[in-house]
């Protein structure tokens, strides 16, 4: 459990662009952000803000190229490759499509979330892994392959995968898109449910507008820029 | 050992999850392999069959013309040579070989046919075959000849009425010769069937023939001489109208021939190596439309904390599972093949543990090399592109 009051993740003067010389386009700008420990938050914004950007930024999978990024204190702002994988390992992540690995049935795929951290035995991946698939309701399920399952139901093997190995952030890139209302609210509310049980942080871009309740605080992007954030659930 | 215990083997699981595309995989590497053994198969007894008279020589030392290109090409020297050499301590025994090809009308089919005549001493016992021995005598008498039951080509009947004791009679340059025998040597690529009678026989069926000038002379040495010493010796007097090997120098310049002047020890290797190639092209084909599959879930991988190299292990254990079970049909298929291929041409072929082995070993280099062509595809698998 982390302790509610220090900050997982703090960014600032953060500026990003794409390209070099004539062809350069910053997309980021001056960004300034603390994301406490077991805060909710909801980034939303029209696509081209720079949102993405500033998701693949936090979760390691870019080089941070001006201002300060701190993950649990280490700065990503000059960090080699090998130290971004290393942060990569303790954040979760889910996108908007569910990207489980066909070849793989549920519980394998959520095993591969478990198979990066040595301290696991084989016995105690299987035991885990099946645990993260029965909190998130598809006990019955563990040996289904993703084509047999619906689309909710991938998406929640997906937290599954995400949260199994604890990490300290989840970063959720419009997770509800492709999923009808219920099944997008039912995965929602899991992912506020299990976070808040584990003390994950979660940062979630979404256009939808349906799951905004679930945030402790909003944050607006805007042309690279981030607006003023306001908290809700106060 | 604790890593791979915990490891997923999700390059197994992978292709175990296309079942066709597996099928397809193994089915192309099998065909290749195939084509690796026939070709070294045929290779292999290309070298064997022709080296055959050359290892059943009874000799510890041979002169030969140094025009010979091989067993069916011996060119011609002098006999002198062979007196010569009885001249040198240690030698204690010289017996000369004629050697020719033959056309004889084939006693079955009553056709123009190309055979191998070979004339020799009847009191010496120049050949290791032990089914001629009891049959040498008969060899004294005139225009008396005794045939290879292992020839190439339409002998069968004559072959059982020879094993009941019938004597077959034939005609060859205008003499009628009497067959009265058979022993076991084996047609090769040089020669479809060999027939051995007396240097006289040999003589009076080839009237052109000289018998001061031998195809191959044959010595036995005595039993305490040092042979590499006797060599020597034998190369410093004799002229250079003659070249002296011992067997296996003869075995091994015969050997050489087939591979390095002939064309055909060439064609083979062309061959294993194109096969080899259409197997790289085949693995490679579907180890890199597996990996385009799975970009996206590489990706997700990447994203996930895992290492590049993390995946070109998942690509290379798919490689070295495809060389293995496509090794299976493509070991299996070539034992039957080579039966077939033996019975129609009367050749030497059958499987060996070495060659096997051999064609294990490129198996699994063919596919690590289509695999390590197949990792360029991974570069496509960005995780920021995930988002």
């Amino acid at each position: 459990m982390s302790n509610p009051n220090s900050a997982v993740l703090t960014i600032a003067h953060l500026d990003h662009a794409f390209g070099v010389g004539e062809l350069r386009k910053q997309v980021l700008f001056d960004i300034h952000l603390t994301l406490q420990g077991g805060e909710i938050v909801i980034m939303t914004g029209p696509s081209g803000s720079g949102k993405t950007t500033l998701l693949t930024l936090m979760g390691g999978l870019r080089s941070v190229q001006k201002g300060s990024l701190k993950f649990l204190g280490l700065e990503l702002c000059g960090a080699t490759e090998r130290q971004r994988v290393e942060v990569r390992r303790h954040i979760g992540y889910i996108f908007q499509a569910h990207n489980l690995h066909g070849s793989l049935t549920a519980l394998q795929n959520v095993r591969m979330g478990l198979e990066l951290h040595r301290q696991y035995s084989v016995a105690e991946m299987e035991q885990r892994a099946s645990q993260a698939l029965e909190a998130v309701g598809l006990g019955d399920r563990i040996s289904y392959y993703p084509a047999n399952l619906s689309g909710g139901q991938r998406q929640r093997v997906a937290i599954a995968r995400a949260l199994v190995s604890q990490p300290k952030l989840l970063l959720a890139d419009e997770p509800t898109a492709a999923l009808d209302r219920q099944s997008g609210r039912d995965v929602v509310t899991l992912m506020q449910h299990l976070a808040q049980e584990q003390g994950c942080t979660i940062l979630l871009v979404t256009h939808d507008n349906r799951i905004l309740d679930v945030a402790d605080r909003i944050i607006e992007m805007e042309d690279g820029r981030l607006l003023a954030s306001r908290t809700v659930n106060s | 050992m604790n890593v791979l215990r915990r490891r997923t083997w999700l390059g197994w699981l992978q292709l175990s999850h296309e079942p066709s595309r597996l099928l397809v995989a193994l089915a192309g590497i099998a065909f290749a392999d195939v084509l690796m053994f026939m070709q070294l198969g045929f290779q292999a007894s290309l070298f064997d069959s022709n080296t055959r008279l050359a290892r059943t020589l009874n000799a510890d030392v041979i002169l030969v013309s140094p025009k010979a290109k091989n067993s069916q090409n011996l060119s011609t020297f002098s006999r002198r040579r062979l007196y010569q050499a009885l001249d040198i301590p240690g030698v204690t025994q010289a017996t000369a070989l004629y050697s020719n090809l033959l056309t004889w009308k084939n006693p079955q089919t009553r056709q123009d046919t190309v055979v191998q005549l070979i004339g020799f001493d009847p009191d010496h016992t120049p050949f290791d075959l032990p089914d001629l021995k009891t049959q040498q005598d008969l060899l004294k008498l005139p225009d008396v000849v005794v045939f290879d039951r292992r020839s190439r080509g339409k002998y069968g009947e004559v072959i059982s009425q020879l094993e009941e004791g019938t004597v077959v009679t034939t005609e060859a340059e205008g003499r009628t010769l009497s067959i009265q025998g058979i022993f076991s040597l084996g047609a090769s690529f040089g020669a479809d069937g060999t027939l051995l009678t007396s240097d006289q026989t040999f003589l009076r069926i080839l009237p052109r023939r000289n018998r001061g000038s031998i195809s191959l002379g044959l010595l036995q040495l005595a039993p305490e001489a040092n042979p590499a010493q006797v060599v020597a010796q034998l190369r410093a007097r004799l002229p250079e109208d003659v070249n002296v090997f011992t067997q296996e120098e003869f075995i091994a310049a015969e050997k050489r021939y087939w591979q390095t002047e002939s064309p055909i020890g060439f064609i083979f290797t062309m061959g294993t190596a194109m096969a080899f190639v259409v197997g790289v092209v085949i693995v490679y084909q579907v180890l890199s439309t597996d990996v385009n599959a799975h970009l996206q879930e590489y990706a997700t991988f990447k994203a996930m904390g895992y290492r590049h190299r993390y995946l070109l292990g998942v690509i290379f254990e798919e490689a070295v599972i495809l060389a293995l079970l496509g090794f299976i049909p493509g070991f299996i298929l070539p034992i039957g093949l080579y039966r077939v291929a033996a019975r129609a041409t009367a050749l030497p072929i059958a499987m060996t543990v070495h060659r096997a082995l051999m064609v294990l070993g490129l198996t699994l280099i063919m596919c690590l090399l289509s695999g390590a062509i197949a990792t360029r595809r991974l570069q496509g698998a960005d995780p920021a592109d995930m988002f």
